[in-house]
């Protein structure tokens, strides 16, 4: 069968505008929460958020691009260029033809529907922007990384909510596995941090006002976060044939759906999508060294995914260790799964494990080893990312170290 | 007009990424760059400016009554619908 690698890997996020500065502030466990800058913020209940300070996008888009990149777009574009430039790789002929673009995204272009409604019902206007579609439509970010590098494979959005990314990874490594393409470009982006993005998360009222402290008895929900992660995954022996350096390798991927409530998870499905990588991967469970937690900090979540990681490792569940790095850069829903790639990465290729911060008190329901505020040096072979979505659709992605 | 006709030439040239002196009178959208999405820009752009609401039918161009041939026709259409809103 054929195996797939990690040759290039890209980011943007509140903990950085790129993987070095992204993966110092893992190792450091610092905290890219903080007060949000927004229009209208004095008319939100919640007011902090993992957002992208100090970015300027007429640094690194045209004016015509800024018309037609929503900042979704934009920072999958930043991410893309980081990962593809790591990779060496350059796209034309047959390769073109043979690399495809699998992206999350749960929201799309939400900052550019928020804008424009204002335009049309608040400032009452009857006309937009003639590229309001192109530019806030799910797959924009998708075609855009297509146009930029000459990708001509299989191309495509997912959106499972919170479990996009991970669902786009997994498609992008059985399309590699499976033969349909060589090389594919993969993860995803979120920018909901917006005044309409966060009235709706409002809402449903399982966000925190002051931090997010997964596995922590004192948590007290979710908070958002928004950026991009993007990542070259590549034919093992293509990758080595031309001297890539391979950061990781891609072993395993299964999706599960609870078929149960749309906002509560199940404990059973997490657990049958964890078992099921393991299996793909044909990992022996005691290999496992380090999970990247879904871990949102929500009180349902975190008890639910430390059932689950219990039910499917058995014993070995007390020795691994598992992780929410959700506590520094907050949940970026449809990106976050590929950001927490990182973290994962940094474990098998660098020794380091990422803390989950903002940890004050055990809470008897999540008894696993948290990596409570401070990274933990480890060598580890074999690693797990967990993303558990609104709907109960779940996907788990098992690596292992190059 | 000729106020009409200078704001039309500068939202072509920002189109464009050229300078208004040169965007000639009789070049086509198409000799100046401006592609089919550009197009539909500048006429947001011209909507937006004279507050007036501009007959383009992107699907079918030829049928609008919006004669985009060149620069001069766009201005004379300009130039009409700014004089029929202000009639």
């Amino acid at each position: 069968m054929r195996r797939v690698v990690i040759t290039g890997q890209g980011t943007i996020n509140a903990l950085g505008h790129d993987v070095p500065s992204t993966l110092a502030a893992m190792r450091e466990g610092r905290c890219g929460i903080g007060e949000l800058e927004m229009r209208d913020l004095d008319r939100l209940a919640v007011r902090i958020g993992g957002q992208v300070k100090g970015y300027d996008p007429e640094a690194l888009f045209n004016r015509q691009q800024i018309a037609l990149y929503d900042r979704f777009t934009q920072f999958t574009l930043v991410a893309a260029g980081e990962a593809i430039g790591q990779s060496g790789l350059e796209f034309s002929g047959e390769l073109s033809a043979r690399t495809g673009v699998v992206l999350g995204t749960a929201g799309g272009g939400v900052n550019t529907w928020d804008e424009n409604y204002r335009t049309v019902y608040e400032e009452g206007k009857n006309r937009v922007h003639p590229f309001v579609v192109p530019k806030l439509m799910n797959n924009a970010a998708a075609s855009h990384v297509s146009m930029e590098w000459n990708l001509k494979g299989p191309s495509f959005t997912v959106a499972t909510a919170c479990a996009s990314s991970n669902h786009a990874m997994g498609q992008a490594f059985q399309f590699i596995r499976a033969g349909l393409a060589d090389v594919m470009v993969t993860g995803g982006a979120e920018s909901m941090l917006c005044f309409g993005g966060m009235k709706a998360w409002e809402g449903l009222r399982v966000m925190s006002k002051d931090a997010c402290r997964p596995f922590s008895a004192t948590r007290n929900g979710m908070v958002q976060g928004e950026g991009a992660g993007v990542f070259v995954f590549e034919e093992m022996e293509r990758a080595k044939a031309r001297g890539a350096e391979i950061l990781a390798e891609v072993v395993g991927f299964a999706m599960t759906s609870d078929a149960a409530d749309i906002v509560m998870p199940s404990k059973q499905g997490a657990a049958r999508a964890i078992a099921g990588a393991l299996a793909d991967a044909r990992l022996p469970r005691e290999e496992v060294g380090y999970i990247n937690a879904h871990g949102t900090g929500t009180a349902a979540n975190d008890k639910v995914e430390c059932a689950a990681v219990a039910d499917a490792f058995g014993h070995h569940a007390d020795r691994l260790m598992i992780s929410s790095t959700k506590s520094m850069h907050g949940h970026l829903i449809g990106g976050t799964g590929a950001v927490e790639l990182l973290a994962c990465v940094m474990a098998l290729k660098d020794g380091v494990i990422a803390p989950t911060v903002g940890y004050e008190e055990p809470d008897p329901e999540c008894a696993l080893d948290v990596v409570p505020n401070e990274a933990r040096e480890a060598k580890v072979t074999a690693v797990l990312s967990n993303a558990f979505a609104f709907g109960g659709l779940n996907a788990v992605l098992a690596l292992k170290a190059a | 007009m000729t106020e009409v006709r200078d704001r039309v030439i500068a939202i072509i040239a920002e189109q464009a990424l050229i300078e208004p002196s040169d965007v000639k009178m009789e070049a086509s959208l198409a000799d100046l760059g401006i592609d089919s999405l550009g197009l539909v820009e500048s006429i947001f752009a011209i909507e937006e400016a004279f507050d007036i609401q501009v007959p383009f039918n992107a699907n079918a161009p030829e049928e609008s009554d919006f004669d985009i041939s060149s620069v001069a026709a766009i201005v004379a259409a300009v130039e009409g619908l700014v004089r029929e809103q202000t009639a």
